[in-house]
């Protein structure tokens, strides 16, 4: 008989199935908003950003030095200085840890060395920046002042690229993994070594995830003030970097000084600095994800 | 019945002694010792869970890639103990593998054929289009594709991968052939065409069919093992397994379809 009911009724929603239906729209409204919620901080800050520190912006206060006790005038000795610091510490950080990625995700053994080795880079990862200073003040301004010549943007840079390194290495190991098993046997099985696997079909097909990892390395690195204002970022110079082997400005220590340490300085200038700083974080971000784009549109499956 | 006189043994091309398969714990396959001859179809049938991939596995030493899997006892291919290869990228090239689902490697139908050949060394791009036009056309896939060699492989039917897979595997011109459950992702008219082309390559190579199919193993296979839960329990003449002359009453009821 419950069957016989069960076949008359079934085109009518039952109770339950009404209760799912409002718990799934109740669910759906509830993502759905605090995911919009995500969006205002980041509206507000460049909202009160541009409306701030646009009257700051010229073409002037790109290219010019700054003046009068860095109370007026340009960015461009840190402008340039952030990007020397960002350019040596990815240098650096990229092509060790995207090896120390394939070495981890394609070659090593699962062993214990392995496992501790994954923890310390999980670790690392979690050690705060000013810890970072401390260590890159010891390591490469005090120990190996004989080849950096002490504070310097080698020694910065250097400083920065330690920090980010495991960040490079797990992103990088995560989108080696995410590369089907099938395909690297497929592949062993023709008689390739695993090099050549790599080469010819996991990096092809994980290099769009590797960037990735890049992109954030390089939004963290670009703002990171702690690591670089003892290893070499200084408040002022009056000539732009030459060499790694220079002191520099930076944007993010620019910034700190103008907002915080020094006085009488106009209110635009600390907002048009921080608007520069996003600016640059944004335009290499864009230009790294359209790069990303344009592989990820050849990706093979 | 199986035991032929010493007169007229073909040549072995694998011999399995005492070949134990384990992943950590778990046996995959216990002391199997039989052999695959030259230039014969050797079936192997049995249900799920029985140690057939794991062997395939042994053979072309993906132990070696496989973090738990642990082989022990002997696998001789050509006379030789694989455990012994020093070089384990050349005796992979001379085996052709086949997987149950295609795996069509992430690169043009030109590049996943012309793969092999490249590892090989062949640079030249006339021997490089030979050698694509062969193996597809022996594969039955070349009339299907010829005009589109540079698309992507992934981007083929379910059975036209499989023949790119089969067609990637004669590639490396191998002397064995593993094949395993070929035909599960693929449909019974490409099945067909497939095995037509098994027939042929029979001269040429030695193959070692899996199949969960009893009926292709009857089709295809000359001589016939049935694997069950790790254990080999009967290797035999394909014909006389089917007129169930049978050593083992389970390999009977198998192949008759009773099984719990």
């Amino acid at each position: 008989m419950s069957v016989k009911q069960h076949q008359i009724t079934s085109f009518e929603a039952q109770p339950l199935d009404l209760k799912n239906r409002r718990n799934e729209r109740l669910v759906r409204f509830f993502l759905g908003w605090v995911t919009m919620l995500l969006i205002l901080p980041v509206l507000l800050i460049l909202g009160v950003l541009i409306y701030k520190g646009s009257p700051a912006l010229s073409w002037a206060f790109f290219t010019e030095m700054p003046r009068d006790g860095m109370t007026a005038g340009g960015i461009l000795p840190a402008l340039i200085g952030t990007l020397w610091l960002v350019g040596v510490a990815l240098t650096a950080a990229v092509p060790l840890g995207i090896a120390a990625a394939i070495y981890l995700s394609e070659y090593a053994p699962d062993n214990m060395l392995t496992r501790i080795i994954n923890l310390a880079i999980i670790n690392l990862a979690g050690v705060p920046s000013i810890v970072h200073a401390l260590f890159g003040l010891g390591a490469f301004v005090i120990f190996l002042k004989p080849l950096t010549g002490g504070t310097c943007i080698l020694a910065a840079s250097l400083t920065l690229a330690i920090m980010t390194l495991p960040v490079v290495i797990v992103s990088t190991r995560e989108s080696l993994q995410a590369v089907p098993r099938q395909f690297r046997e497929a592949c062993w099985s023709l008689g390739a070594t695993r090099w050549q696997t790599i080469r010819k079909v996991v990096l092809p097909n994980s290099i769009s995830g590797i960037l990735t990892g890049v992109i954030i390395q390089v939004s963290m690195t670009v703002g990171e003030t702690a690591p670089i204002m003892y290893t070499g970022a200084v408040t002022y110079v009056a000539f732009l970097p030459e060499s790694f082997t220079d002191e520099t400005m930076a944007l993010s220590l620019h910034l700190y000084n103008l907002a915080f340490v020094m006085q009488d300085v106009p209110e635009s200038l600390p907002f048009g600095v921080a608007l520069a700083l996003v600016g640059v974080v944004l335009t290499l971000n864009s230009a790294s994800i359209a790069f990303r784009m344009h592989l990820r549109g050849k990706k093979k499956w | 019945m199986v035991e032929q006189s010493k007169a007229l043994a073909p040549l072995e091309k694998v011999r399995v002694r005492n070949l134990t398969i384990r992943y950590g714990d778990t046996v995959a396959l216990k002391d199997a010792s039989f052999e695959v001859r030259e230039n014969e179809v050797f079936g192997i049938i049995g249900p799920a869970n029985s140690g057939k991939t794991s062997f395939l596995r042994a053979i072309n030493r993906m132990d070696e890639m496989t973090s738990g899997m642990h082989v022990s006892g002997e696998v001789i291919f050509n006379g030789k103990d694989v455990s012994e290869w020093r070089n384990l990228y050349a005796l992979r090239s001379r085996i052709g593998v086949v997987f149950p689902l295609p795996v069509g490697l992430p690169m043009s139908i030109y590049q996943n054929v012309a793969f092999a050949a490249k590892l090989r060394g062949v640079k030249k791009k006339a021997n490089l289009d030979e050698v694509v036009e062969r193996c597809l056309t022996r594969a039955a896939l070349w009339d299907e594709v010829k005009d589109r060699l540079n698309s992507l492989g992934s981007l083929l039917s379910g059975g036209q991968q499989q023949r790119l897979t089969i067609a990637r595997a004669l590639s490396q011109e191998p002397e064995l052939l593993l094949l395993d459950e070929f035909s599960i992702a693929v449909d019974p008219v490409t099945t067909m065409r497939i095995e037509d082309v098994l027939k042929e390559l029979k001269s040429e190579m030695t193959i070692i069919l899996v199949t969960n199919l009893v009926q292709q193993a009857r089709r295809l296979a000359d001589r016939t093992a049935f694997f069950l839960n790790g254990e080999v329990v009967e290797v035999g003449d394909t014909a006389e397994l089917f007129k169930r002359n049978t050593k083992d009453q389970r390999t009977t009821d198998y192949l008759e379809g009773r099984f719990g």
